[in-house]
């Protein structure tokens, strides 16, 4: 898992990720955002969304309600 | 189970679609897929906290940042364990001040080495060669380079072949023997006697109507 510590906790680049899908974003979008290159966005998204922490919807991203308290921490 | 997997294995070839893969790596589990839209530098070291290859880990390194600059990415691979890879980044950062800017793949139970054919079981039975696919923005293998165990890579050539395929697609040219960026390139052959005959009036650096050359 490179998002979530094995204790359960987002590391730094999850949190940037999942700090930049307050709206719908595209892969793209967020790795402009934040500065980190696309491939590992795109497998965040996937570890993210695994995690119920994003949802994917017509190939944007946006982080749930879980997404959201686990953000907060 | 390893004659199965060396078995099912095979050098995949120019102008195929790369072959697909999951793999742990150190930046976690990433696919092929994930690169779409970037070119790939895909290679593959004998083992981790071996001389050779921590040199050359030291050069993909330096050559990273130009890397970047052509759009292009690196993801290295053999079939230690990622704690293995994390153990030797580390070392390799401790001892020379290097962070290792790129993933690399723990392919233990050789599944990608197979699919790639990274393993030439005349030089080693359990490590990978010197491998070095170059896989385009598509995802279309477009180049391949294979080096002993003993010698390692030679990053200029890496640049090199990735700058003249580049020109290559974008110009719609081919790069004569030793091209650099900045010298001629080569206008692809006619293939009818009419354009054959044409050429030579087009203006190009001739020796004959199949070999012309030209600035871009």
């Amino acid at each position: 898992m490179s998002c979530i510590t094995p204790d359960g906790k987002l590391t730094e680049s999850a949190k940037k990720i999942l700090g930049a899908t307050k709206d719908l974003t595209t892969p793209e979008e967020i790795s402009k955002v934040t500065g980190i290159p696309l491939f590992r966005v795109r497998s965040s998204l996937r570890e993210l969304g695994d995690a119920g922490l994003l949802e994917k919807i017509d190939g944007k991203f946006r982080r749930t309600v879980s997404g959201e308290e686990k953000l907060k921490g | 189970m390893e004659e199965d997997i060396e078995s099912k294995g095979g050098l995949p070839l120019i102008g195929d679609p790369a072959p697909e893969f999951e793999a742990v790596t150190t930046f976690g589990t990433l696919r092929l897929e994930d690169y779409r839209g970037s070119w790939l530098i895909l290679f593959s070291h004998p083992a981790d906290f071996t001389p050779v290859c921590t040199t050359e880990f030291i050069a993909f390194t330096e050559i990273y940042e130009e890397l970047k600059k052509r759009n292009a990415e690196l993801l290295g691979l053999s079939v230690d364990s990622v704690s293995s890879h994390i153990a030797w980044v580390r070392n390799i950062e401790e001892k020379l001040g290097i962070k290792i800017p790129f993933p690399i793949i723990a392919d233990l139970n050789r599944e990608v080495a197979s699919k790639y054919g990274m393993i030439h079981p005349g030089e080693s039975r359990t490590e990978t060669v010197r491998c070095v696919f170059i896989i385009d923005p598509e995802g279309i293998l477009r180049a391949m380079l294979y080096y002993p165990l003993t010698n390692g890579r030679n990053m200029d050539e890496i640049l090199r072949l990735l700058d003249a395929m580049q020109t290559s697609d974008e110009h719609k040219v081919a790069t004569p023997a030793n091209w650099r960026p900045g010298d001629k390139v080569v206008v692809p052959p006619p293939n009818t006697q009419e354009m054959a005959e044409e050429r030579m009036k087009e203006g190009y650096e001739c020796v004959d109507w199949y070999l012309c050359k030209k600035d871009l």
